[in-house]
């Protein structure tokens, strides 16, 4: 696998807190990447690592083979998009656009920024200042700042956490198309696990500074290798040491008859979400379960006898 | 609803009695005075000094006088090198006390500390560092570096260097207002697009802290402008600037018209330069 950013043994400790504690990681060219975890996990600090802004207690930054720690973020070519964009607010759109090309002495400046802007669909705005502009118009300055300079790698810093709910799903889609467009490798820092599911082609699961599990979207949701993993993918439905997601859990009046396994249980109660309905239910062991079943199937009453029904291949299992 | 209104103008009352003070003080300390001023620019000089009639634009004619221009001239640029020389100083001693994480108050502290002692102490202080017989002067003597006294005292570097150590407190403050509150992300992003620190310091960080430059500027000008006491103590009245002229007029020469017309003319100058400056804010230039 052709890596074109490597993390070898990397480590920031910090003086009350071990941010990252020693991390290893490939990361191949040309992908999207995601480091997914909850806040505090050290994914920040890990972007913050690769773009130069710390530098590391232990371990190495390697980017195309080469050991870049001693590298000022200047003289790396990588490119990071804040979380607040940090646009220059004394610059037009096209001006902190063109910010990197000129500290970098590229040429043809006017058409790489026109281009740049127009990659990004924000042509006509290009006389604005950040003020002027939208959260989500300045998210995409941001990103075109740092394309525009075919960073190695871009870094984005949970690009998405600032915009309205409706937007951020739109961005996912466009993020991921934008990068299969141009090609650059993305590395995402997101605490969002439906949006490092739906962008990334691999994704590394942080937690309390170490990484917990390297996989495509497919393998950390569906075949997590801790508990851990398992719930901060998704909800989890711990029955006797295995895991079952809530939409493969199943309720049942009678016991089935095929292959699957099967527990007693007691309905507790239901929550009515619109797309499905939540059924909660108690089994014998006192382990609770959430199941998801269809909104136009059977009502579970409250106290109704069930069995709690699953898919052996369902099962996650944890050493 | 409907009383939403009426307590509305309840506090449109309030606030009218609130700055009623400050009415009041702003027309009898500033405008009456300047009524005054104005009014005393406008008569004669009376025989032994004092005020009389007639009613005349002599002394405004006067002011422009090639001799008193060259005074003007002089207080001009004293006050313009001053201003340029606090913020050559101040920019980075700001710079560096709003990155002084935990001891930014101890340097703040030692910024306005000369403030705890009278102007004019502090002006005599550094004629018993300057004069000929002075501190420096005498060390250097005994050092054998020099044989006669440096002239640093009664000469133009002297008022300079007194109205750059008086002032510089009010460039530091208004620009170190203004570095403290910028986003530190904005000189990391400035680094992470290829700026190397000195480019960032110039394309990023400079044109940001203008409106505190543009702030300490006006603080520091306008006084340096009008200075009177700091020219008179290290100048030793050799160098004249407009202050010390219109403080001659209303003293030992006792031509209160004249020095009123002196006043009011600083007044259109400095009026009209920060009329210039409020204009240059709202259209975001430096």
């Amino acid at each position: 696998m052709d890596a074109i950013l490597e993390l070898r043994g990397l480590a920031k400790h910090f003086p009350n807190q071990r941010a990252v504690d020693g991390i290893s990681l490939r990361i191949p060219r040309g992908g999207f990447f995601s480091l997914l975890g909850p806040s505090g996990c050290g994914k920040t600090t890990t972007l913050r690592l690769i773009a130069g802004f710390e530098s590391p207690t232990a371990g190495e930054v390697l980017l195309n083979g080469a050991v870049v720690n001693a590298q000022k973020p200047y003289q790396r070519n990588v490119s990071t998009v804040f979380q607040n964009y940090a646009l220059f607010p004394h610059l037009t759109a096209a001006e902190n656009v063109a910010f990197g090309l000129k500290r970098k002495n590229r040429p043809e400046i006017d058409r790489r920024v026109r281009e740049a802007l127009e990659l990004v669909r924000l042509a006509g705005k290009e006389s604005r200042y950040p003020a002027q502009l939208s959260g989500g118009e300045r998210q995409r300055v941001a990103l075109a700042r740092s394309l525009v300079l075919e960073p190695d790698v871009l870094l984005l810093d949970e690009p998405l956490a600032a915009l309205d709910p409706k937007l951020r799903k739109q961005m996912r889609l466009e993020l991921k198309e934008m990068q299969r467009r141009v090609g650059i490798t993305f590395l995402l820092v997101t605490h969002d696990q439906e949006e490092a599911l739906s962008m990334s082609d691999q994704l590394a699961v942080m937690n309390a500074g170490l990484i917990e599990q390297v996989g495509t979207p497919r393998d950390v949701y569906l075949r997590p290798s801790t508990r851990f993993v398992a719930g901060f993918l998704g909800a989890v439905n711990w029955i006797g040491g295995i895991g079952l997601r809530p939409e493969v859990t199943q309720l049942l009046r009678a016991l089935p008859a095929n292959g699957a396994a099967s527990r007693a249980a007691t309905v507790t109660g239901s929550v009515f979400l619109g797309n499905c309905v939540q059924v909660l239910a108690r089994l014998e062991s006192g382990e609770e379960a959430t199941a998801e079943m269809p909104r136009n199937g059977c009502a579970f009453e409250p106290g109704e006898a069930v069995y709690v029904c699953w898919n052996p291949s369902d099962e996650m299992i944890f050493p | 609803m409907t009383a939403a209104p009426a307590s509305n103008s309840g506090w449109e009352r309030l606030r009218g009695w609130f700055l009623l003070p400050a009415r009041i003080w702003m027309a009898a300390l500033f405008a009456a005075p300047f009524a005054i001023v104005i009014a005393y620019s406008l008569l004669t000089r009376g025989v032994y000094g004092g005020l009389g009639l007639p009613w005349t634009l002599e002394n405004y004619r006067r002011v422009f006088d090639p001799l008193y221009l060259e005074i003007g001239l002089r207080s001009f640029w004293m006050a313009a090198a001053t201003t340029a020389i606090c913020l050559l100083l101040g920019f980075p001693l700001a710079l560096f006390i709003s990155r002084a994480g935990r001891r930014k108050n101890l340097y703040l502290q030692l910024v306005i500390l000369p403030f705890w002692t009278s102007f004019l102490v502090r002006l005599y202080a550094w004629m018993f560092l300057l004069r000929d017989t002075g501190l420096i002067n005498t060390v250097l003597q005994h050092l054998g570096l020099i044989h006669d006294p440096l002239p640093l005292l009664y000469n133009n570097g002297a008022v300079l260097l007194g109205l750059v150590y008086g002032y510089l407190p009010f460039m530091v403050l208004p620009v170190y207002a203004t570095l403290e509150r910028l986003d530190p992300g904005l000189e990391e992003a400035a680094a992470d697009l290829g700026a190397k620190p000195w480019p960032a310091l110039w394309h990023v960080i400079l044109p940001l802290s203008a409106p505190g430059i543009r702030a300490g500027g006006v603080l520091v000008f306008i006084p340096a402008l009008g200075a009177y006491l700091t020219p008179d103590l290290l100048g030793g009245g050799r160098t004249v600037l407009i202050g010390n002229l219109v403080q001659n007029q209303f003293t030992t020469a006792r031509d209160w018209p004249f020095g009123a017309a002196l006043s009011v003319g600083l007044m259109a100058i400095v009026g009209a330069l920060v009329l210039l400056m409020l204009r240059r804010e709202r259209e975001g230039l430096l």
